[in-house]
């Protein structure tokens, strides 16, 4: 208050001059203050671009490797003495006939002056032990093949796979090296001659889990990752459609259903492992439903995305102009019809927008399904919501833990293949989004 | 729309639901140690490419948790066998019994070692139970009475050792590894101090608790579950330490070295010869009373104590488990043959 008696009492030229003189200096300090606040908001970016910039670097970088897998090439023949079947043809036989011993033949045909047991088990060493699948492959698809021989790319072993990439060491007498020198010179002369190369790694797409890097493969998770999904979407999506409508347009305003909204609110807050918990203990040990079944990770990851569906389902109703309700009742319509033909069509982009992106939440979550045994290993891939199956990110969890180092890029594969699916489910929702939204 | 959806959806959820609830298990179930999970697995996959069964489910719960799932009851709800990394205590075979599951078949399958380790850039080390004690214990003694850990660098304990901090990380103390490394290192550790060997006669009770405190002021680092994140952490600083797994070491030869421990490297062959000491025995326990109820169960227990799966050359030393000597593995198979009860 002072001051301003002294500049009323200033002469009216001086006064004027002080008043612009203050006027300017807070007009710098805000203008300051503003570019203060850019630089910050700037530099948040930077750094939030920066860390997720460095993780997809390191993911792609170490995942793209897993795409390819390294073969050695091999003049098979397929003969029924070596496959221990005889004059048998029948599907029994031929799956149960020895398709290692094959393997094991055409190497030694390829190495005829390895004579020697132990030299023949380092031989052996270089393909992996899971090399005579394909084989039983071909040999069911077209017994024919009995008799002839062929020249096939089997799978080499993990490590030397490894080796082929540069993880691991494969000078002579290197630190940690896994190989013999014999073994290194075989190696050196099927590069030398061709029969070794990288090629796209097709068992990582349809084979299920393993324990060998060079076998291990996604499909089971797949298909896991799909049957809960479709078990949650199932759920969610017509429990969290009727819930958002009833609570939006029918539901009386009284301190019952403020209630119901605070809580549902609350629970899209809960921690994923608590509904696991739930889950444990309804799903499981009240009604007995199977340990590891995609239907039980489903209905958990149904209650995990209810409270996202709901809310965005209210938010895309409330989008909606209430002249459009307003026009249909003026024309007749009950409350029902106002709903089902004018609103729901209306927000319905919305609420598939939400729900896709509480069902791409669910797609991430691994917590929960441990606790209802999820987090397990399981080869056979699912043939239905019943049959044991892990998820797309619990097999990640799996395969970051496990002491192989051929792990370590299937890792960052399999996350490579949870981020595309991701990406999928989020591009469909932009998608809906973009083309069925209306704006007012 | 919705309500009908709605409709469609509980009935369909109704059918399924009834449907898993009297649909009876077609493949063996396997919970527990994490350190027995590679080798579970690996012999479950074998198992399960022989295409006579199922490949059996195991999940990794740790001993603990596994043994309690497994003890909770008979039928189909109930794992089948149990995987652990220690034998089974009495107090869970009288949990076991009172929920039913009296016959348990014990199998031994070899061996793991327990390693200390650091970058393959640093310098060996060469250390006793009794160093690791002292650098790892919550209290000391000192004087004739327990102190706060004073040690803050390794060359504090003996001048030998390095010039360096004392950092090291390990398990978690839901770890089974955790609990065998206390057993195994720091109890013989503090067993060669006069002041705890006295204190072991007059209170048991105090003396575990000396051994098995930990320090928390930031020389032992708890690093989770997650081993080969240990071994990364020890590639980017040279002066830490790591605990974990011999298989990890394995592995991992090119990156990481164990340090030797009472004069003896962790190797293979030390280990299976008894002489790095810091090693121990793994277990699973199989229930009796699901034999013919599951289908498979003897054939898998005879295929993990077959010689092509746990002999000296088989698969499971490839994943880095230590077999038994030639003897005592002759007589687990012979127990696992006649699945014979468990006596503790």
């Amino acid at each position: 208050m002072t001051d301003m008696a002294e500049i009323t009492a200033a002469p009216a030229a001086a006064q004027a001059a002080a008043r612009t003189d203050v006027i300017a200096r807070r007009l710098a300090r805000r203008h300051a203050a503003e570019r203060r606040f850019r630089a910050i908001g700037i530099g948040a970016v930077v750094v939030s671009v920066a860390f997720l910039g460095t993780l997809l670097f390191n993911i792609l970088s170490n995942g793209f490797g897993a795409l390819l897998q390294t073969r050695i090439l091999l003049d098979v023949a397929f003969d029924p003495a070596v496959m221990d079947i005889g004059e048998r043809r029948d599907a029994d036989s031929l799956a149960a006939a020895d398709y290692g011993g094959l393997v094991k033949a055409a190497m030694a045909a390829r190495f005829p002056e390895v004579a020697s047991r132990g030299e023949k088990r380092e031989l052996n060493a270089l393909l992996s032990n899971g090399a005579g699948d394909a084989l039983r492959r071909m040999v069911q698809d077209d017994p024919r093949i009995i008799g002839t021989t062929r020249p096939i790319w089997l799978i080499a072993s993990s490590d030397l796979d490894m080796a082929v990439k540069g993880i691991m060491p494969r000078q002579a007498g290197a630190e940690g090296l896994r190989f013999s020198e014999r073994q290194l010179a075989w190696i050196g002369k099927l590069e030398a001659e061709g029969a070794l190369a990288r090629q796209f790694n097709t068992r990582l797409f349809t084979a299920g889990d393993s324990r060998e890097p060079e076998l291990a493969g996604l499909l089971g998770a797949i298909v896991g990752s799909a049957f809960s999904l479709g078990i949650t979407l199932l759920i969610c999506f017509p429990i969290g459609v009727a819930t958002a409508v009833y609570l939006e347009e029918f539901a009386p305003k009284n301190r019952w259903t403020d209630l119901i909204e605070v809580n549902i609110n609350n629970l899209a807050a809960v921690p994923s492992v608590v509904f696991g918990l739930l889950g444990l203990a309804i799903f499981l040990n009240t009604f007995g439903l199977p340990r590891s079944a995609p239907l039980v990770g489903g209905l958990v990851l149904a209650l995990i995305s209810l409270p996202t569906i709901i809310i965005a389902g209210r938010a895309a109703l409330k989008a909606v102009p209430p002249s459009i309700r307003q026009a249909a009742m003026g024309l007749g319509a009950s409350k029902l019809q106002t709903v089902t033909d004018h609103v729901l069509p209306l927000a319905m982009p919305g609420m598939l927008t939400g729900t896709i992106l509480g069902m791409a939440h669910a797609l991430g979550e691994t917590a929960p399904l441990l606790m209802i045994g999820m987090v397990a290993f399981i080869v056979d891939i699912p043939a239905g919501p019943l049959d044991p199956a892990a998820v797309l990110p619990v097999q990640v969890y799996l395969w970051s833990d496990s002491p192989e180092r051929g792990f370590v890029e299937k890792t960052s594969a399999a996350i490579i293949v949870l981020l595309v699916f991701l990406s999928l489910m989020n591009l469909a929702a932009i998608w809906l989004r973009k083309k069925f939204e209306r704006r007012w | 729309m919705s309500t009908k959806t709605l409709a469609v959806a509980a009935i369909a959820l109704a059918a399924i639901a009834t449907a898993g609830a009297a649909q009876a298990r077609d493949q063996i179930r396997i919970v527990g140690s994490s350190t027995v999970y590679p080798f579970s697995t690996a012999v479950a996959e074998a198992f399960g490419k022989a295409g006579k069964f199922k490949t059996p489910v195991v999940e990794s719960t740790g001993s603990g948790g596994g043994l309690r799932l497994f003890c909770s009851g008979v039928g189909p709800d109930f794992p089948d066998v149990a995987n652990s990394s220690r034998r089974i205590k009495a107090s869970e075979v009288e949990f076991c019994g009172k929920n039913g599951v009296t016959a348990i078949t014990e199998m031994k399958i070899g061996y793991d070692g327990i390693v200390l380790a650091s970058s393959k850039k640093a310098k060996p080390i060469n250390l006793t139970r009794q160093q690791l004690f002292m650098a790892l214990a919550k209290d000391v003694p000192q004087g004739g009475k327990l102190v706060p850990n004073p040690y803050q660098k390794w060359n504090q304990i003996d001048p030998s050792l390095p010039d360096a901090k004392i950092v090291v990380l390990g398990p978690p103390p839901t770890s089974g590894t955790r609990d065998a490394f206390v057993e195994l290192v720091m109890e013989t550790g503090a067993e060669k101090f006069p002041e705890l060997v006295e204190l072991k006669k007059a209170d048991a009770k105090a003396f575990q608790k000396a051994y098995s405190a930990i320090r928390e002021d930031g020389g032992y680092i708890e690093a989770g579950e997650n081993d080969n994140l240990i071994v990364q952490k020890l590639e980017a600083n040279t002066a830490i330490f790591g605990i974990f797994g011999y298989s990890f070491l394995d592995q991992n030869g090119d990156k990481v070295q164990g340090a030797t421990i009472e004069g003896n490297q962790p190797t293979f062959d030390n280990i299976a010869a008894g002489k790095y000491t810091v090693s121990r025995p793994l277990f699973f326990y199989v229930k009796k009373a699901h034999v013919g109820q599951i289908a498979g169960i003897k054939e898998f227990v005879g295929e993990f104590a077959s010689e092509k799966a746990w002999g000296k050359s088989g698969y499971l030393a490839d994943k880095g488990l230590i077999p038994m000597p030639d003897a005592e593995r002759k007589e687990w198979a012979a127990k696992a043959a006649g699945l014979a009860d468990l006596k503790m």
